[in-house]
């Protein structure tokens, strides 16, 4: 339509031409390769891993483990992990104990396989009793050694500490 | 000389060339693989051997253990037959280019004199021409027999693409062929050997440079390298021509491609880079069997050098555009080889009249 200015290409133009050396793309080529052949002197960033394992920082999500003060478990059995859990990873079996917290995991499971690593048991427990570590190697040899009971998950305070903190400081 | 040793001679030199070139192009599979790592910040294989060097052996091993699966409505003859050709056209380009000078063994005796070079044909050049434009064939009838279509149009676009470099390669040569006087390669060489100025060498470089450009763009192009990879590119047809291959035949494409690359080095060698001169080497004095040794040990320097090159290059800039490459074929490169042609031919004719 006539007024349709906005449709019109515009009449200005800007483009960057080519410099002459660069219409001759040969010398391009050859700055190219000094960046490229540069590099090849610079270090290397390979870790070599089974020799040399990686270290994640105190923020990464590793697998989920129970965290117990001087063999008792922080956790209650109260259930929250387990309902929150997106992949319905966690079973928990609450039962009785004459402790102060009056409840405990009879049996605390975690299906391994479906885990999702997200995190979400571990910022929904009320008692900081589930966290996520750093571990991140797992290898099972069978569908039963993949379900991870109470004595695979349990992990000290000072073990953790790392991780508490970080909770602590940035959650 | 009698049939027999001149039977036995070639065997001999068929036989340390064919091995010497399969190993290379086994090794030739990891090194980009090292060198492409080491341009990326990391290691490459080094699980294998040290420093990754039985990767090859496992490479190829696998290659021999894999099911060879050939699509039902293909033409079998044809499926089979590509990839023969492709290699067997990389490796017969060898059998006019020039090791090195004569090499004499002195046995019991008896000086028993070789020429290093498998077959001293007299039109030299033409061959290695001839032979590059029968490796159009082995893509071609591999996208062809497949009986895919992206196959084929992967092959199509490749045959075009080798087709239309074939053409600047063939002129630039002639610029060679002006300046030595010569289509035998051995006496391109040769040509090769005083110095200007008393210290430059004269290696075909320095009167031919664009010519050399020409040819190294159009071997970057014959062998289907990148920046001009379109045939073969991934993200491109799948895997272009080869896609419905498996097992030993693809092993045969993937050799042969790096066969390729060691030849049109060791062309590109010969004609602009002295091939087998080495400058300066009569200041060192040695014996003539060591001097011809140095001499082979240049040729395999330099090849190796510039195979360096290709694989640099690959890891340095983008691919072309197949309307560029086309562009860029026809519009850039053939000008200016035939302006090269005229150019050196007018140098050549004044040198003549002036002297």
């Amino acid at each position: 339509m006539k007024n349709d200015k906005y449709l019109e290409p515009s009449k200005e133009i800007r483009t960057k031409d080519l410099s002459f050396w660069q219409k001759m793309y040969v010398p391009e080529i050859l700055k190219g390769m000094t960046v490229t052949i540069g590099q090849m002197f610079k270090p290397r960033f390979t870790y070599q891993y089974p020799e040399v394992k990686f270290e994640p920082a105190s923020s990464f999500r590793g697998r989920p483990v129970l965290v117990h003060e001087n063999g008792t478990e922080r956790c209650v059995a109260c259930g929250l992990c387990s309902r929150v859990c997106p992949a319905l990873a966690i079973e928990v079996q609450a039962a009785e104990t004459d402790l102060d917290k009056e409840r405990y995991p009879e049996k605390f499971e975690i299906n391994m396989t479906r885990c999702i690593f997200c995190g979400f048991c571990e910022e929904v427990c009320p008692e900081e009793a589930i966290i996520m570590s750093n571990e991140y190697e797992l290898v099972f040899n069978s569908q039963e050694e993949s379900i991870f009971g109470k004595e695979k998950l349990l992990k000290s305070v000072e073990e953790m500490k790392a991780r508490l903190d970080f909770l602590r400081t940035m959650r | 000389m009698d049939a027999t040793a001149i039977a036995i001679e070639a065997i001999v030199k068929i036989g340390l060339v064919v091995l010497i070139t399969l190993t290379v192009v086994a090794y030739l599979v990891l090194a980009e693989r090292k060198v492409s790592a080491f341009i990326q910040n990391r290691n490459g294989p080094n699980r294998v051997g040290p420093w990754g060097l039985f990767q090859s052996v496992a490479d190829i091993g696998k290659l021999f253990l894999k099911e060879d699966v050939v699509p039902d409505a293909a033409n079998k003859f044809v499926h089979t037959l590509a990839p023969l050709i492709s290699l067997g056209v990389a490796m017969s380009t060898f059998a006019v280019v020039p090791f090195g000078d004569m090499i004499t063994f002195t046995i019991g005796g008896i000086d028993y004199t070789y020429k290093l070079m498998i077959a001293d044909v007299n039109i030299g050049i033409l061959y290695i021409l001839a032979m590059t434009s029968l490796g159009v064939y082995g893509i071609t009838l591999s996208g062809w027999s497949s009986n895919n279509k992206y196959s084929l149009l992967g092959g199509l676009r490749a045959s075009a693409q080798m087709i239309s470099y074939e053409l600047s390669m063939g002129l630039s040569i002639i610029g060679v062929v002006l300046v030595a006087g010569s289509l035998r390669l051995d006496e391109i060489v040769y040509a090769q050997g005083g110095y200007y100025l008393g210290f430059i060498p004269q290696w075909n470089i320095v009167p031919q440079f664009f010519g050399c450009i020409t040819f190294v763009v159009a071997s970057f192009a014959e062998t289907n390298r990148l920046p001009f990879d379109l045939p073969e590119a991934e993200p491109e047809l799948v895997a272009g021509y080869h896609t419905e291959y498996s097992g030993m035949k693809f092993g045969l494409f993937f050799l042969a491609e790096y066969a390729n690359m060691i030849t049109a080095s060791a062309v590109i060698t010969t004609l602009y880079l002295g091939g087998w001169q080495a400058p300066f080497i009569e200041y060192l004095g040695l014996s003539p069997f060591m001097v011809s040794v140095a001499q082979i040990g240049t040729f395999c320097l330099k090849v190796a050098l510039v195979i360096l090159f290709f694989i640099v290059v690959r890891w340095t800039i983008p691919r072309f555009r197949y309307d560029q490459l086309m562009n860029l074929g026809w519009k850039v490169m053939l000008p200016l080889a035939l302006a090269n042609i005229v150019v050196t031919g007018l140098v050549i004719l004044l040198n003549q009249y002036i002297d």
